[in-house]
């Protein structure tokens, strides 16, 4: 290793902490938690495309972490994902495909297939066995959101019945399970064109207070003051040089 | 290398299936109350749940125990069910033994001996006792599962106990605040703070929403109240 | 007459330490039971529903052992007077035995021969009583029981669990059903609050059908059980869950 010649580092994740994580855990130490989303989730195919569906809340064990956050990611011009589970890994995981995908792009000069990302995805995910927590809608995973589906779905729908169906699925995930939460995001994929609806419903308004919490000037406490006078301070001043290109 | 969080596939587990009995539910909810010089003011929200499922968005959980005072439960609510169901006998026994109607004080001593009575095997339940003193005021005592009893002015229990308390402290109880006038809080002022700290809690705790009800105890009687949260 | 109550019972006796419920000591005691932990043959969830002048509560008829689908014509929807109809998920043998007493409570009822008979909030109130003390003596029913009926002409829905917990709603679901079927059932009550006798049949068989596709422990055979204020009370079935798998041929791809 040099200056020169820099080790580069080896591409992926890193595991050098694990051994020391499970050597404190066994010692008692309690590990930081993962923000999870416990999410719903959906997607559906209709007569000209796809329309994904998702909640906008992320929790923390039983307190809401998230109010309005965003679980339709981006993988390429043509594809949006829904992710559930890990925040993080949901995040980093549509986005390292994502770059993969353009990386594709540019090679093959074509637009991608989204079988493409499948497999990407599906391999990506196998790979770490599960110790990524990925969930990823380019299908469904909440039961009361396929409840919806499994009542109301059917093939050549048109797009307006299709989004008011993803609207109602998302909002039966809304009200029924405690996990999701907030608004409805909505994306519509056709040939061609992508319709990303942020905030397509705002299922839930938040209420109205009655009184106001501002605070009157001098509430808060002063602990200590310290009054340094102005003309104790010696002010200085630089003129800037050129800078020499001789 | 072995991994501390292994992820579980019980499809392709061999370990054998163990599933012991949980006699205790955690069904959430939460509950307020305010007293003031002349009167007291308890809500609760009536979302019954357990896990990420909601049971029922109507489930009141104050219960009255004499005209002059009410119970606000949390917790596991079968526990709730049986502990209101003794004390209502227990009231009523005493009223026909005494040909009288037990005081605040009284009920509030009653359900601390109550539950300390169950200290190996306790109800799990977030008890707050509100009523009016025998001379008229209002006062709120607040207990922990297996009957330490605490007597206070304002209090905030169950699955949004931790979030909201320290908001009353503030605002209620003046805490960490200068230069604000000691002074006792009014009916309105409680009863919409009530409403505020719920808007609050329904926003940030999963087990608190879709409404919440609230009795208004005077010496005139109880006035009560419904006012709605979100349901997500 | 009276005597002071002994000042410390259940105590330990002298000498002796006290032993803690729940907690393993090093030493067992000589006279400890293991009680049932885990239900053994199980059946799956009950929808129900109120209507505008009733009650309707379905379930499938099929027991399972673990995973084998094990006895296929279980009916555990069953009238218990002209007031009440009880549906159990859970375990079998606990509902039957369930089954069992409360029928034998209706006859003692019945021999009194005071006209007067079991109201279905009286029923609800009183197993809810006898889960929560079976649940206090670490033995519990392992079941999820739903109590429909009508009382004062008003239809009457509740439920209990296994420790007692128990609620009324105009729409409840047990197992499964609690996270598919009652977003289906809620929203369509929502939008319709008078709903009558017609519409909540077609719900339910809705629901049931849904279920049937996503929860592996169902079955297409099931039972209806219809308390009406005016037509009183009927059991229906067995019935056949109506089924369309046009589109399981369209999904590829995995």
């Amino acid at each position: 290793m040099s200056v020169l010649c820099p080790d580069i580092p080896a591409p992926g994740f890193s595991f050098e902490n694990c051994r020391r994580n499970v050597m404190l855990e066994n010692k008692g130490l309690a590990l930081p938690k993962a923000t999870k989303t416990g999410t719903t989730i959906v997607g559906i195919i209709y007569k000209d495309g796809v329309i994904l569906g998702a909640d906008t809340r992320a929790t923390e064990d039983t307190t809401v972490a998230d109010k309005n956050c965003e679980k339709i990611h981006y993988l390429a011009p043509n594809m949006y994902c829904c992710g559930a589970g890990t925040a993080a890994d949901t995040e980093m995981t549509t986005q390292m495909i994502s770059s993969q995908l353009e990386l594709h792009r540019l090679y093959t000069n074509r637009v991608v297939r989204v079988a493409t990302a499948n497999q990407m995805l599906k391999q990506f995910l196998f790979r770490y066995q599960g110790y990524i927590g990925a969930a990823l809608v380019l299908g469904g995973v909440d039961s009361t959101a396929m409840a919806v589906f499994e009542s109301r779905w059917k093939p050549d729908m048109e797009e307006a019945e299709g989004v008011q169906l993803v609207r109602d699925a998302i909002a039966a995930g809304i009200f029924n399970d405690l996990g999701s939460g907030s608004n409805v995001d909505v994306c519509i994929i056709r040939k061609g064109a992508v319709d990303y609806r942020r905030t397509y419903d705002e299922a839930n308004k938040k209420g109205q207070k009655q009184n106001s919490y501002k605070y009157p000037k001098g509430t808060t406490a002063v602990l200590t003051t310290k009054v340094v006078d102005i003309e104790e301070v010696v002010v200085k001043r630089f003129e800037s040089e050129e800078m020499d290109t001789a | 290398m072995s991994l501390a969080v292994k992820p579980h596939y019980p499809d392709y587990s061999n370990a054998p299936i163990q599933r012991s009995f949980n006699p205790y539910a955690d069904n959430g909810g939460s509950v307020v109350a305010i007293a003031g010089d002349d009167f007291v003011i308890i809500g609760a929200d009536t979302r019954l749940s357990a896990g990420f499922s909601i049971y029922t968005r109507e489930q009141n959980k104050l219960f009255q125990l004499s005209p002059t005072t009410v119970l606000g439960c949390s917790g596991c609510w079968c526990d709730t069910l049986t502990l209101t169901r003794i004390l209502n006998s227990r009231m009523q026994m005493y009223q026909q033994e005494h040909n009288k109607i037990m005081s605040t004080e009284a009920c509030a001593q009653m359900l601390s001996t109550m539950l300390y009575y169950k200290r190996f095997f306790p109800y799990y339940i977030s008890n707050v006792l509100v009523g009016l003193d025998n001379n008229g005021k209002g006062c709120v005592y607040s207990y922990d599962p297996i009957g330490h009893c605490e007597k206070a002015t304002y209090r905030a229990g169950g699955s949004a106990g931790a979030l909201l308390q320290p908001l009353l402290d503030n605002q209620i109880g003046q805490k960490n605040m200068l230069n604000v006038k000691q002074e006792s809080v009014s009916q309105e002022k409680a009863l919409s703070i009530i409403k505020d700290v719920f808007i609050s809690a329904a926003e940030r705790d999963i087990y608190t929403g879709d409404s919440i009800q609230i009795k208004i105890i005077t010496k005139e009687g109880i006035k009560e109240e419904k006012f709605e949260l979100r349901k997500d | 007459m009276f005597s002071s109550p002994p000042f410390w019972s259940n105590g330990p006796s002298p000498g002796n330490f006290y032993n803690f419920p729940n907690l393993h000591p090093q030493v067992q005691p000589q006279d400890f039971r293991q009680h049932s932990q885990s239900p053994v043959t199980t059946s799956t969830s009950l929808v129900g529903i109120a209507y505008d002048k009733g009650v309707i509560v379905a379930g499938d008829l099929l027991a399972s052992y673990g995973s084998l689908a094990r006895y296929t014509n279980c009916p555990r929807i069953v009238k218990i007077n002209n007031n009440i109809i009880l549906g159990a998920s859970g375990d079998y043998a606990d509902f039957q035995y369930v089954k069992d007493f409360v029928e034998q409570k209706v006859i003692s009822e019945e021999c009194l021969d005071d006209g007067l008979s079991l109201q279905p909030k009286s029923l609800y109130c009183w197993l809810t009583r006898i889960l929560y003390n079976r649940r206090s003596k670490m033995n519990p029913l392992w079941n999820n029981f739903i109590v429909a009926g009508v009382e004062n002409g008003e239809p009457f829905l509740g439920t209990v669990d296994k420790q007692g917990t128990a609620y009324t709603d105009r729409v409840i679901c047990t197992g499964y059903g609690a996270h598919i079927a009652t977003p289906l059932l809620r929203d369509a009550l929502e939008k319709n609050p008078q709903l009558n006798l017609a519409e909540a049949k077609a719900l339910i068989e809705k629901c049931l059908e849904v279920l049937y596709y996503r929860d592996a422990r169902s079955y297409p055979k099931y039972q209806l059980g219809i308390i009406d204020a005016e037509l009183g009370v009927s059991i229906e079935g067995p019935l056949e869950v109506p089924q369309n798998w046009n589109v399981a041929y369209s999904i590829k791809g995995y």
